[in-house]
């Protein structure tokens, strides 16, 4: 099978002195392969063929027992009938939203006054070297000083707080849980707008500001009029990933209130883990599953068109 | 005069800026002093400092009668993990990351398109499929599973980070080397490399922080005791509904940092960097 390849990939390489067919064969195919084998191999494995199973997987009733028992579109009737589906939808546009908006004021509030309200480079490095700490932090200590700071005891800072103004403790992950989580994941993903908004005001030219002050502009219209423009395109690029990873992303969640209580915090990509590894539902877990990768397929559709793959590249080498 | 009018913003941002970084530091500053107090006044200032909740470090912790496992344990697991996803990280991801920049071969654009569509893909959407792999490949509960999904989840992104690298570097060097003799292959190992080491540093150290940090894969898809992480550990300790103990729990998230803040302190600025680069999560 492969003789054929040899003679035509040989007789294209004529312009290469080696009279060596092997030879050439392998200095065309062979440092690739070897090169990109293992790469190939792992993304083969773990990416593309669970791309493929979890999509014949969502049209099956596979349980604990493991047996493939094709059942047609008996998971989505079923979806389509989940009486806490509706709860868990309404649960994730919420969460989202409110996360994402957390994000990208925060994101860019602290970008303005690093960059550009604080003259001084050491402070503003500082102050968003402090805000990375959350990110950098492993998600199950940075849950745990959450615990901590809700904690339903007089011992929580929110109740120690309410103690010194003589109010009861309350428990606030029970009372409050999705701004519990919304807060969480807020002020970790707020560090990830505040770098690159950071990044593309620090690469405003400074005669432009100095321009504007000479003209009289005042602070409020040189952010508007100068900066704001400047940040538009990181803004929606921003706004789009972490659309995209607040979508699919639940660890956070998982680990401050389980979804709870009740449905309470539920969000579309944590019912479909609960569904296959509490319940052991993977049919009906991967049918979830597949809805969340048509949605995150269809929000990197329009990622690629409004940057392109060139811009998209560009974008994601910042510094 | 006009120095005092744009002294009135700047202050009004220190201001700003302090309230709302406050809390952050102050949680910090309370995990590192809650871990040498068996108690706290009003939950934030420590009366009685002890080296009680130290105690995991030489004895076993035990919870309602049942012993956790050894400390020691985790740390060797979580160091074998993040220091073996690092390590395939590198090789796997220095080799491909050459390749797409450099050579060429058909299905060249394909590849870097699909390697571009996998580093934004929801990952974690596929934890079903991905567990019946690793069940079918009986590699479900070892760490050499979970190892290989996390190399894999990340090395799109790896390999995209180092393809830049290699596109820094000028196509005038190699023939350079090529010209007095060198083979591709010992261009690359000996002229190429070295150039781009310190984007390999930075590289690495994020592989192993991302690999020390894991939870959710090694929470999903190991379950005995003998292999359990630091991560596992400090979340089993956690969601033990009787006894929350903060002391004991502050003490072994303070272990558990140690080399996260050592790296970080260390490598702030490219870390910083490389964070910019490609953060997945939220």
């Amino acid at each position: 099978m492969g003789k054929p390849n040899v003679v035509v990939s040989a007789k294209k390489n004529t312009g290469n002195s080696n009279p060596n067919r092997i030879v050439g064969f392998l200095q065309k195919w062979g440092l690739p392969a070897v090169l990109l084998g293992p790469f190939l191999i792992l993304i083969t494995i773990f990416f593309i063929a669970p791309v493929v199973l979890i999509v014949i997987l969502a049209f099956t009733n596979m349980d604990s027992s493991m047996v493939w028992d094709l059942n047609g579109l008996l998971n989505f009737k079923k979806m389509a009938s989940d009486p806490n589906l509706s709860e868990i939808m309404l649960n994730t546009v919420f969460y989202v939203t409110l996360t994402l908006s957390l994000n990208i004021f925060l994101g860019l509030s602290l970008a303005l006054l690093t960059t550009y309200f604080i003259k001084q480079e050491s402070v503003g490095l500082i102050i968003r070297t402090i805000w990375m700490l959350p990110r950098i932090s492993p998600p199950v200590v940075y849950i745990l000083l959450w615990l901590w700071f809700f904690d339903p005891s007089e011992y929580g800072v929110l109740n120690s707080l309410r103690m010194i103004f003589d109010m009861p403790p309350a428990n606030f992950l029970a009372d409050q849980p999705m701004t519990a989580i919304v807060l969480a994941n807020g002020l970790i993903g707020a560090s990830y707008g505040m770098i690159i908004f950071s990044a593309a005001i620090k690469s405003i030219p400074g005669d432009l500001f100095m321009a504007a002050r000479v003209d009289g502009a005042a602070e409020r219209s040189i952010i508007f009029d100068i900066i704001i423009p400047a940040v538009k395109w990181p803004l929606m690029f921003v706004t789009l990933w972490q659309l995209l990873s607040l979508l699919t992303s639940y660890e956070y969640i998982l680990l401050l209130t389980k979804g709870g209580p009740l449905f309470e915090t539920e969000v579309l990509a944590l019912y479909s883990y609960h569904k296959a590894f509490q319940s052991f539902e993977y049919g009906y877990g991967s049918a979830v599953a597949l809805v969340l990768v048509v949605i995150a397929l269809i929000c990197t559709f329009i990622f690629w068109r409004i940057f392109g793959m060139d811009k998209m590249i560009k974008s994601s080498r910042i510094e | 005069m006009k120095t005092q009018k744009s002294r009135l913003p700047s202050m009004t941002a220190y201001v700003v800026l302090g309230i709302i970084t406050l809390p952050i530091i102050l949680m910090y500053i309370w995990l590192l002093l809650n871990s040498f107090t068996t108690q706290m006044k009003y939950g934030v200032i420590p009366t009685n400092l002890t080296l009680d909740n130290w105690q995991f470090i030489w004895s076993d912790v035990v919870i309602n009668g049942t012993e956790m496992p050894s400390i020691w344990t985790a740390t060797l697991n979580s160091f074998l993990f993040a220091g073996s996803l690092t390590i395939l990280e590198l090789i796997i991801g220095v080799m491909a990351g050459y390749a797409l920049s450099r050579l060429n071969f058909p299905g060249r654009q394909g590849l870097l398109k699909t390697t571009m569509l996998l580093h934004a893909f929801p990952s974690v959407a596929l934890l079903i499929a991905v567990f019946y792999i690793l069940n079918f490949l009986g590699l479900f509960d070892s760490l050499w599973g979970v190892i290989l999904v996390k190399t894999a989840l990340q090395i799109p992104m790896t390999a995209w980070i180092i393809k830049g690298f290699f596109d820094d570097v000028s196509w005038d060097v190699e023939w350079a080397g090529l010209i007095d003799g060198c083979t591709r292959f010992k261009v690359w190992y000996t002229i190429v490399i070295p150039l781009i080491k310190p984007g390999i540093a930075a590289v690495a150290i994020f592989a192993f922080l991302a690999g020390w940090s894991e939870f959710l894969l090694l929470y999903t898809f190991i379950l005995s005791d003998e292999n359990i992480t630091l991560a596992a550990y400090l979340q089993k300790l956690m969601s033990n509904p009787n006894v929350i103990n903060y002391g004991l729990l502050s003490a072994v998230s303070i272990f558990y940092m140690i080399p996260v803040l050592l790296f970080f302190i260390f490598t702030q600025k490219s870390l910083m960097q490389v964070n910019a680069t490609g953060g997945k999560g939220v």
